[in-house]
């Protein structure tokens, strides 16, 4: 047995090798993130790893060179909060909470099936103890898989690499850092396995106050996750003292949603309006669990930016500006409220940057360069940084979960993912030239096929947003 | 140690910044009759009330002149101010929700309340079940956070509900797009009251676990704390007094159903809301010691509020209930001092008893009655400034002071409105 594991193992090893190639990119800008820009230099990539960069350093004989006169190579894009990786997923995760303005009350609608999205028909619930929406063991690491048809696409606008999430469900299940590779076995693809429970408080296919079961109303999601960590706590007392002395002690039931949240090291909440992230801060801090935010969209209020740092929580921003509907009412007047969001929303990072909050950008179903480059551009013209946009993308996520060692910047040792661009990243008419994940040399597909935009649930390429 | 505390009171205590005298008005002040003289705010509190006061050297000076002052109104029904739906109607009982954690501050139902007076609002979760969720009195300091709106020190509550709502078994569970679901139970008035009896009985059961464990940790023992219930917890506290019981409903035999069930778990009915029969049974729910909260005349929305008449919150006054009159509704909310108004003429009210429906009596309903609902020396300075007599259709709000502070200002509203429209038509001429 120990043998053939150490025979597929070298297999494995051999087929790993033949494709990863050493690959010395030489006398390319190098924009590192973690240090300074070397105008001109070389990055050796071997084995998956990044060997060496600087300036002054030779590309190894053995070492497929690239001639990287007029490039430049940034780390691989990461996308802090996304469901690529997972075949059949919505491709956004929705940061709807409950309640007024823009695209605040979005719910996702229901996807094909998948081991992610497990909606069989299940009579609704009657409270808490149903567990209702909760997936809390469903490990992101556990279902992934380089089939998806997104992962080419994002490959091709610039990320190497994703915080991929269960995002169906209250307790939709545990994250996991990704590579975006094509062709490999998931578990390959998997950085860091346990990055934390994805919470939200809507649910796929509606339901309301007045039927369709457990909870229907914010108060409800919020009792119930309430009751959950409750619960989760006297369990693990339970169990505690059951394992120091079983005899004479009735057994406490395995609780697979429990065990789920438990080993969740952190979690995500949804919260975009300033009202929501102060409750979803404070909520947080009830439960005792390190929060990440996810939505965002009224960072741009100072005091919203504020309350993060007070609480010292990250918060990932959707790429998605709120935008006027293409097929809006023109007689509608709409609200001072979502004239100001929609105007202000893209400075928000500027505002985070000014506040001194770690954040981070997720795509929430952008995965055409052209997009991106346009949502970023949105955020620079409103007097954010170019450095401080690629770092949302890029070190930030990294930091925010704890694999910043690994990713995130162009560092020795650190892995190789780098994306290789004509023109600065951000810019319209920049060309990715190449991508480089785990130390493997894609080439952008010629010509993407387009998603479905937001809400999509499969791989349609024959659907324009 | 001591001085700890008394720091952090201070700290939490509503001061407001400013020192004003109020003016040449003439003060309706519930408690104490009407006269004309000034009004000392200081420190968020009433200072002083008369005809002649001490005004403080630095003291704002408010001129009232030929205007009249009440307390601030408060509506003992209002569901304004939350996010993301009031009822939790998927279960028949949803005490485990609470109105709490989901206070939407920025809701311009705030704003427009306190543009009619209303300076606290007891939130009450909807009436789509028997027993409903936690609510909480909030006073409308509009610009606060969430937090900054509770009603500090003010016992939280409980909705109940009973009649037609909670039985709309017609509910098809999984929305209207699945019929085929099992409705929710219960379908009958029976039904309601057995559920409500269930959910006692369970909480009985639960509070024993509780109090055996409570003791045996008095004791020093440590033994495994039972599982705690956010559902039974907050009936719990119904039975332990820390919760008050607000009901609506509409028809006599169940109200008195209502009262004998209370009675027979040993807990009070705080009020009773709606209740436009309670003129039947006013005696009845006196000798409960159930405050009751109505509608000055608005009925016949559905059969159970048919049997109404305008003279109901009158005829319960008069049998010894504490009565108030209350909005259930954003709109309503921002002339409840008209609904007060008709009291006098349905019943022939004293103004001042009229106006004690939205002012004191909610007050005392909501056991916050030692804080606000009168002008008295040593309560909370919510006033109302109105420009003619209160209690008439033409009254118009002038000025709103919550804890000593102007939360509302009609002369900076009025002026400030072309500057903000200017800066919306900015913003609408940007978009294309």
């Amino acid at each position: 047995m120990k043998k053939t594991v150490t025979a597929l193992l070298l297999g494995c090893a051999f087929a790993a090798a033949q494709q990863r190639p050493a690959v010395a990119i030489r006398n390319a800008k190098i924009v590192t993130v973690s240090g300074p820009v070397i105008s001109k230099g070389t990055v050796v990539v071997r084995d998956g790893l990044i060997e060496v960069v600087g300036e002054n350093v030779a590309a190894p004989a053995d070492a497929m060179v690239v001639d990287g006169e007029g490039l430049t190579v940034y780390p691989g894009l990461i996308d802090a909060l996304s469901t690529w990786g997972q075949p059949g997923a919505p491709a956004a995760p929705a940061a709807a909470t409950a309640g007024r303005g823009g695209r605040g009350a979005t719910t996702t609608p229901p996807a094909t099936p998948s081991p992610l999205a497990a909606t069989a028909a299940v009579p609704p619930a009657r409270g808490p103890e149903d567990r209702p929406f909760t997936t809390s063991w469903l490990k992101m690491a556990d279902e992934v898989s380089a089939a998806d048809p997104r992962i080419e696409r994002a490959r091709s606008a610039g990320f190497t690499t994703a915080a991929s999430f269960p995002t169906r469900g209250i307790f939709a299940g545990q994250g996991a850092i990704i590579d975006l590779l094509s062709d490999v076995q998931p578990g390959v693809m998997v950085l860091a396995p346990s990055l934390g429970q994805y919470i939200s408080v809507t649910r796929a296919g509606g339901g309301g106050g007045m039927g369709g079961g457990f909870p229907g109303s914010l108060m409800g999601y919020i009792a119930y996750i309430r009751q959950i960590y409750l619960d989760a706590a006297h369990y693990q007392l339970v169990k505690d003292a059951y394992a120091k002395d079983p005899r004479g002690m009735e057994r406490p039931a395995y609780d697979r949603a429990l065990e789920g949240v438990l080993e969740s090291k952190r979690i995500l909440l949804p919260a975009n309006r300033r009202v929501e992230i102060d409750r979803m801060l404070r909520f947080a801090a009830e439960l005792k669990q390190p929060a990440i935010l996810y939505g965002g969209r009224e960072t741009f209020r100072p005091e919203a930016a504020a309350l993060l740092k007070k609480y010292n929580a990250p918060v990932l921003l959707s790429m998605r500006w709120p935008e006027r509907p293409r097929d809006a009412d023109p007689e509608e007047v709409e609200s001072m409220r979502t004239l100001e969001t929609r105007d202000k929303a893209a400075s928000a990072p500027m505002v985070l940057e000014s506040a001194g909050v770690k954040y981070a950008f997720y795509s929430d179903g952008l995965d055409q360069a052209r997009d991106l480059q346009r949502a970023v551009k949105k955020a620079i013209d409103r007097g954010l940084p170019r450095e401080a946009a690629l770092r949302a993308l890029t070190l930030s996520p990294a930091e925010i979960y704890g694999v910043a060692d690994r990713v995130g910047s162009i560092e020795k040792g650190k892995i190789g993912n780098l994306v290789v661009t004509r023109g600065e990243i951000f810019d319209d008419r920049t060309k990715v030239e190449m991508i480089l994940v785990d130390g493997r040399k894609y080439a952008p597909a010629a010509n993407p096929a387009p998603t479905g935009g937001r809400g999509a649930t499969t791989d349609d390429p024959g659907v324009n947003p | 140690m001591k001085r700890l505390l008394l720091a952090a009171l201070l700290v939490l205590a509503p001061l407001g910044a400013e020192t004003y005298v109020i003016r040449n008005a003439t003060i309706m002040t519930v408690a104490k009759g009407t006269l004309k003289g000034s009004i000392v705010v200081k420190g968020g509190k009433i200072a002083d009330v008369g005809a002649t006061v001490m005004e403080p050297a630095d003291a704002k000076i408010i001129d009232a002149a030929g205007q009249y002052v009440i307390p601030g109104i408060i509506d003992c029904h209002s569901h304004i101010a939350a996010d993301g739906g009031i009822n939790e109607g998927s279960v028949s009982v949803s005490s485990m929700v609470d109105i709490q954690d989901v206070i939407n501050p920025e809701d311009i139902a705030i704003y427009r309340a306190l543009a009619g007076g209303v300076t606290t609002a007891n939130i009450l979760h909807g009436s789509a079940n028997a027993i409903g969720g936690k609510t909480l009195p909030l006073k409308m300091r509009w610009g606060k956070d969430a937090q900054g709106l509770i009603f500090e020190g003010a016992t939280p509550g409980i909705k109940f509900a009973l009649g037609e709502n909670p039985k709309r078994a017609g509910n098809p569970a999984g929305g209207r797009g699945a019929p085929t679901v099992p409705a929710r139970y219960p379908a009958t008035r029976m039904g309601v009251e057995d559920t409500i009896r269930e959910a006692f009985n369970e909480t009985k059961v639960y509070k024993a676990e509780w109090d055996a464990y409570d003791a045996k940790a008095a004791k020093g023992e440590h033994p495994i704390p039972p599982r705690k219930d956010l559902k039974l917890e907050a009936l719990k506290e119904v039975l332990e007094g820390r919760r008050y019981v607000h009901v609506h409903c509409y028809r006599a035999d169940e109200i008195l159903m209502m009262l004998r069930v209370a009675d027979e778990f040993g807990f009070k009915i705080r009020t009773l809301q709606h209740v436009l029969e309670g003129y039947k049974v006013a005696r009845e729910i006196a000798a409960h010691g159930a405050g009751a909260s109505t509608f000055s005349d608005w009925w016949s929305y559905k059969v159970e509020a048919f049997d109404a008449i305008p003279y109901n919150a009158a005829i319960m006054q008069k049998k010894g209930v504490v009565v108030s009159l209350n909005s259930d509704d954003a709109e309503l909310m921002r002339h409840l001092n008209s609904e007060a108004g008709k009291a006098m003429k349905y019943g022939g009210l004293s103004e001042t008893e009229a106006l004690a429906m939205v002012t004191l009596n909610p007050a005392k309903q909501l056991g916050i009655d030692n804080r606000v609902g009168s002008i008295e020396v040593g309560k909370d300075a919510d006033l109302v400034v109105y420009d003619k007599f209160p209690l008439s259709d033409y009254a118009k709000v002038q000025k709103v002071l919550i804890d000593g502070n102007i939360y509302f200002d009609r002369d900076n509203e009025v002026s400030g409105r072309a500057a903000r429209q200017a800066e919306k038509q900015k913003l609408i001429d940007k978009r294309q």
